[in-house]
């Protein structure tokens, strides 16, 4: 395997270019970028429709230095699928010599919510991919609509905070222990800000032979309103909240790593759920007297979560 | 050494698709579909085939699987039917902009609701503007010969299109009839090499596929495929020949019967062919002189050809199995407009019949045209509705 030193991984090909359309400060690209630093095989890349989509293969432009395919919003995973399917069927004829590797980077739209199904399917059949969600925790291509993956509390374009409203109403779902549970060899939670633990984990998805979950955290400075060039520190405070804890589950066996690991193992301090609320104007509200129960909500339910991870990485 | 045998239409779609051997065949069971699917699992089973065969969990993935695996380079098959045509929607007009050239069987069957699992051509209607070639069977023999001949059209240089042969749902996919089998060595030399164009498997010569366009892009994207789409009918010609040359069995973009000496033709889709061309024998009895004709190929839509069988005729009625509600039976205006080039148009009717599987009989199309040429008929008539 490639080495995780930054001299070595800048030596490697650049599959995604520079001048693509994206916003700045947006973490997709650099997320996407980590990911595949952890394939020395070739690759090819499919999207759902989304930001990154849209944003890296306008015709007759395209950001792609690696094979590229998109079809549409809800089947990224059936997308992926189908090309692993062929790169089977052609190998097995000898056709193709050399390993190829799949990935799929989507939105939490068409992760969480629209192409859950395709998902499922996929990783349930045992599809060799490592399936990617850039969740940026709402429907931001579209302008910033709730999804089943938005935290309670925030305010999108569709559960806009109001005289009876405190912003989205529900918890986010946990997809991630949803993939968990489909039993596939290689299940992960990442952050950009870390990104010798993203590439690490990259580089066990493709090699665990089957079906692969990396859920990142994708800040988003236009439908979280911070400011640009935050990014990374945004993704950073998600991990110290603990509203994004770093781990990985192998054939089933629950891992923290990074800051996660160490906030487990009381070596680094779990910052209050306040300090995420106060960074991002999507949470501007809560900071109302009438709110207070819903930040309290908050705390609770990622404390709730958090526990019961730490119980998870203790089964053998 | 070809064969005579007992068969259904779907195992003879399973049957064409076993000597073909895709390399991918993704799909979800359906009926009137489902046999074709079964069939086709049962090959891979007793390693008859060495295709990948994926049972995918719906019929949107189905299509998008199949999509992408065409785009990655493999020669892919699929079928389905009625509400999976429906499901598969969305991808149908992607799939055909990508230019893929995979193969899709359709067990045609009434679109819900009310739910209905009977035959009619609600479904492939409603995928008729999406950029695939559509193929129609009359009988078992043609959903076969269809199937074998499907892959040559789609995947010729200058059509690179999707293609759906059709075959009635229960009329065709569950009934058995006598049919004569191409011999697997010279189906697979006819149907030759899969030689796809920019793969995306070819990792050293990366291409993007399915690219977003703008306005600048988009309409020409699409004109490109009207461009391939004419082109396709003089392909679907080319193919016809060499197919006949290997089999001896002959097809055209129109299928004609009795129409060279006739004042009055029937148009036609599908199974109910046969059906008419009973009817036009009976009626001939009767001393009209009547024929009938089915556009083999309904897209590209073959308007020339369609057009000669209509000139000098004194009337055309078309026979839809669907019903674009509000308006005419949706193979009724195409119909007109091939004919409106023509010195004088025939006086234009059109039946609407079998519906949800309602019954389509030699008696029923026998009234409803003889009507047609004793000039009682009414514009838009609904054969054998129960009011």
């Amino acid at each position: 395997m490639t080495s995780l030193a930054i001299k070595d991984l800048q030596k490697l090909p650049v599959r995604l270019t520079s001048g693509h359309r994206l916003c700045a400060g947006c973490a997709e690209s650099i997320i996407a970028k980590q990911v595949m630093m952890g394939s020395e095989d070739d690759l090819v890349v499919s999207l759902s429709t989304g930001c990154f989509e849209v944003s890296t293969t306008v015709f007759p432009y395209t950001s792609w230095n690696v094979p590229y395919v998109h079809t549409a919003f809800g089947n990224g995973a059936a997308t992926c699928a189908g090309v692993e399917t062929a790169f089977n069927a052609l190998k097995k004829k000898g056709k193709i010599k050399e390993n190829v590797n799949f990935i799929n980077f989507a939105g939490d739209g068409a992760t969480y919510d629209i192409g859950l199904q395709a998902l499922s399917g996929a990783m349930e059949r045992g599809h060799r991919m490592v399936y990617v969600c850039l969740n940026n925790e709402a429907y931001m291509n579209t302008g910033i609509q709730r999804s089943s993956a938005t935290t309670i509390g925030a305010q999108t374009t569709t559960s806009w905070p109001g005289s009876v409203s405190s912003g989205k109403k529900e918890f986010s779902k946990d997809l991630t222990a949803i993939m968990v549970a489909h039993n596939i060899p290689y299940v992960a939670q990442v952050s950009p800000h870390n990104w010798r633990d993203t590439v690490q984990k990259s580089q066990k998805a493709f090699a665990c032979g089957g079906p692969a979950f990396i859920n990142a955290l994708s800040p988003c400075p236009r439908g979280w309103r911070f400011a640009s060039d935050q990014t990374i520190a945004m993704a950073k405070l998600g991990v110290e909240t603990c509203v994004w804890p770093l781990f990985e589950v192998v054939n089933g066996k629950y891992e923290l790593t990074g800051e996660s690991a160490r906030i487990a193992d009381g070596k680094a301090e779990k910052k209050p759920v306040m300090d995420w609320i106060t960074s991002q104007g999507r949470y501007k509200h809560l900071l109302q007297d009438k709110n207070a129960p819903v930040i309290e909500q908050m705390q609770n339910e990622v404390d709730r979560r958090w526990n019961k991870l730490i119980k998870l990485t203790e089964l053998d | 050494m070809p064969q005579d045998i007992a068969i259904n239409g779907d195992n003879a779609v399973a049957l064409a698709w076993k000597q073909i051997n895709p390399d991918v065949c993704a799909a979800y069971p359906i009926t009137p579909q489902t046999i074709i699917v079964e069939k086709f699992a049962e090959y891979v089973a007793n390693g008859e085939v060495d295709t990948e065969f994926v049972c995918v969990e719906s019929e949107h993935s189905a299509l998008t699987l199949c999509t992408s695996s065409a785009s990655a380079g493999a020669r892919t098959f699929t079928a389905t039917a009625s509400q999976g045509l429906a499901y598969m929607w969305e991808m149908l007009p992607i799939t055909a902009a990508m230019r893929v050239p995979l193969i899709m069987a359709v067990a045609n069957r009434a679109v819900s609701g009310p739910i209905n699992i009977n035959n009619d051509h609600g479904d492939a209607m409603a995928a008729r503007d999406c950029g695939w070639v559509m193929l129609f069977s009359e009988n078992v023999q043609e959903a076969y010969d269809m199937s074998l001949v499907a892959p040559r059209i789609a995947e010729h240089i200058d059509v690179q299109l999707p293609c759906m042969v059709n075959l009635d749902g229960f009329v065709l996919t569950h009934a058995i009839e006598r049919m004569t089998t191409v011999d697997t060595q010279a189906v697979r030399e006819f149907v030759g090499e899969h030689r796809p164009l920019y793969p995306l498997l070819d990792t050293k010569h990366p291409v993007s596929h399915g690219n977003m366009d703008g306005p600048d892009y988009y309409y020409p994207h699409k004109y490109q495929s009207v461009v391939a789409m004419e082109k396709a009918l003089e392909v679907c010609e080319g193919v016809f020949a060499d197919f006949k040359r290997i089999t001896g069995r002959e097809y055209k973009l129109v299928e004609e019967y009795m129409c060279d000496d006739a004042e009055y033709v029937a148009v036609i889709l599908g199974s109910s062919f046969g059906t008419m061309k009973a009817t036009v024998d009976r009626l001939r009895e009767k001393g009209l002189k009547v024929g009938c004709a089915m556009p083999r190929v309904f897209r590209p839509w073959p308007a020339e050809a369609l057009a000669k069988v209509m000139a000098g005729k004194k009337a055309v009625v078309v026979y839809d199995k669907h019903l674009s509600i509000g308006a005419y039976g949706p193979m009724f205006p195409e119909v007109v407009a091939a004919g409106s080039d023509l010195e004088q148009l025939p006086k234009m009717y059109n039946v609407i019949y079998g519906l949800g599987g309602a019954d389509a009989t030699v008696a029923g199309f026998e009234k409803s045209f003889e009507a047609v040429v004793n000039g009682t008929a009414q514009k838009i008539h609904y054969l054998g509705v129960r009011l």
